[in-house]
C-alpha cells in the first residue's frame, strides 16, 4: 500500500438508525485490503464502541480511520459534555447512559474498557464542557 | 446444527435472502440484550439470541461476523432492522419462545456456549 488511506465520517448525535454504518465501512475497507479477520474484528469493535459513544454521550462528532502499511489509527472526536473522571469512566460497569440508550442495548459501561483491551495503543483526552478525543491504534502484524 | 433445524426446533419464522437454510451451520450461541456485552464476550461466527430488535442488533452482528440472529418473545422487528439484515445477507429467526426457552431448546439439541476466553 503506497499512500495512507484516510476515512472520515461525521456521526450524528442520538441517531440510532445510522449509527454503526461508519464502523462497518472501516471494517469492510480493512477486509478489502486483505487485513486478517481477527484484526478486522478488533478494529470493528473499537470503532463501533467509539462511534456509539459519539452518538449516546458526545452529541455527535467525527470518527476517523487512517490506514497505513502496518496499522490503523482510529480517532473519535466530539465537542460534547466531556468526561469529568476518566479513570472512573474506564471502569467496567460505570455508565451515565440514558434510559433510551439502554433500551437500544448500550449503557453497560463496557465500551471504553473493551476499546482499550482491543487496542495496541490507546489514549483518551477530555475536558468538561469542551469535548472528548479518543485515539486507538491497532497494528496488523501483532496478534 | 443448521439454520433449518434451528428454525423448526424453535417454531421460528425465518427472514432470509438465502433459500437453503441448511447450508448455514452454527455450533455456538450467545444470548444477551446488552450489545456492549456481545461485543465484549461473543466470538465471531456465533449465533446471537436476543430480545432487542432495533437496527443496532444487526450492526453488532456485522461487527462480529455473526452468521444469524434469533429474536425471541414474539418481538416484531422494525422494518429498518429487517431491511438492514437483508442488505447484509443476515438471516433472522423470529420465535415466540422466551429467551430462556429458546436457549434451553437449542442447548438440549447440542448447541454449545462460546468458549470462555476469547482470543483477541
Ligand atoms: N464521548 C464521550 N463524551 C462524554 N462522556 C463519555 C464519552 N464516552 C464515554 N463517556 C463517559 O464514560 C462512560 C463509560 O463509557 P463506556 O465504557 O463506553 O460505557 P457506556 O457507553 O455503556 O456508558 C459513559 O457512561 C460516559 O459517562
Ligand atoms: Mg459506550
Amino acid at each position: 500500500m503506497a499512500a495512507p488511506v484516510c476515512l472520515e465520517y461525521r456521526i450524528e448525535g442520538n441517531d440510532f438508525m445510522v449509527a454503526g454504518a461508519a464502523s462497518n465501512n472501516i471494517k469492510n475497507t480493512l477486509k478489502m485490503l486483505g487485513i486478517s479477520s481477527s484484526v478486522c474484528t478488533r478494529v470493528a469493535i473499537i470503532a463501533y464502541e467509539a462511534e456509539i459513544n459519539l452518538v449516546i454521550h458526545g452529541g455527535g462528532g467525527v470518527l476517523k480511520a487512517e490506514i497505513t502499511e502496518d496499522r490503523v489509527k482510529l480517532t473519535a472526536e466530539d465537542e460534547g459534555p466531556g468526561i469529568a473522571d476518566i479513570e472512573k469512566a474506564m471502569t467496567e460497569g460505570f455508565s451515565t447512559a440514558t434510559e433510551y440508550a439502554r433500551e437500544m442495548g448500550f449503557g453497560a459501561g463496557m465500551g471504553l474498557p473493551n476499546i482499550k483491551k482491543n487496542s495496541d495503543e490507546f489514549n483518551i483526552e477530555s475536558e468538561v464542557g469542551k469535548g472528548t478525543r479518543l485515539y486507538s491504534t491497532v497494528f496488523f502484524n501483532k496478534q | 446444527m443448521n439454520l433449518q433445524e434451528m428454525a423448526s426446533l424453535l417454531d421460528a419464522k425465518c427472514i432470509s435472502n438465502d433459500c437453503d437454510l441448511s447450508n448455514i451451520v452454527i455450533n455456538h450461541a450467545y444470548a444477551c440484550d446488552l450489545m456492549s456485552d456481545v461485543l465484549a464476550f461473543c466470538t465471531p461466527g456465533t449465533l446471537l439470541l436476543t430480545g432487542l430488535t432495533n437496527v443496532q442488533i444487526v450492526r453488532t452482528a456485522q461487527m462480529l461476523d455473526i452468521p444469524a440472529v434469533v429474536f425471541v418473545r414474539g418481538k416484531v422487528p422494525l422494518d429498518e432492522t429487517i431491511q438492514l439484515a437483508k442488505d447484509n445477507n443476515l438471516p433472522v429467526l423470529l420465535t415466540n419462545h422466551t429467551l430462556f426457552e429458546a436457549c434451553g431448546i437449542l442447548y438440549e439439541k447440542g448447541m454449545k456456549p462460546i468458549s470462555r476466553d476469547r482470543e483477541i
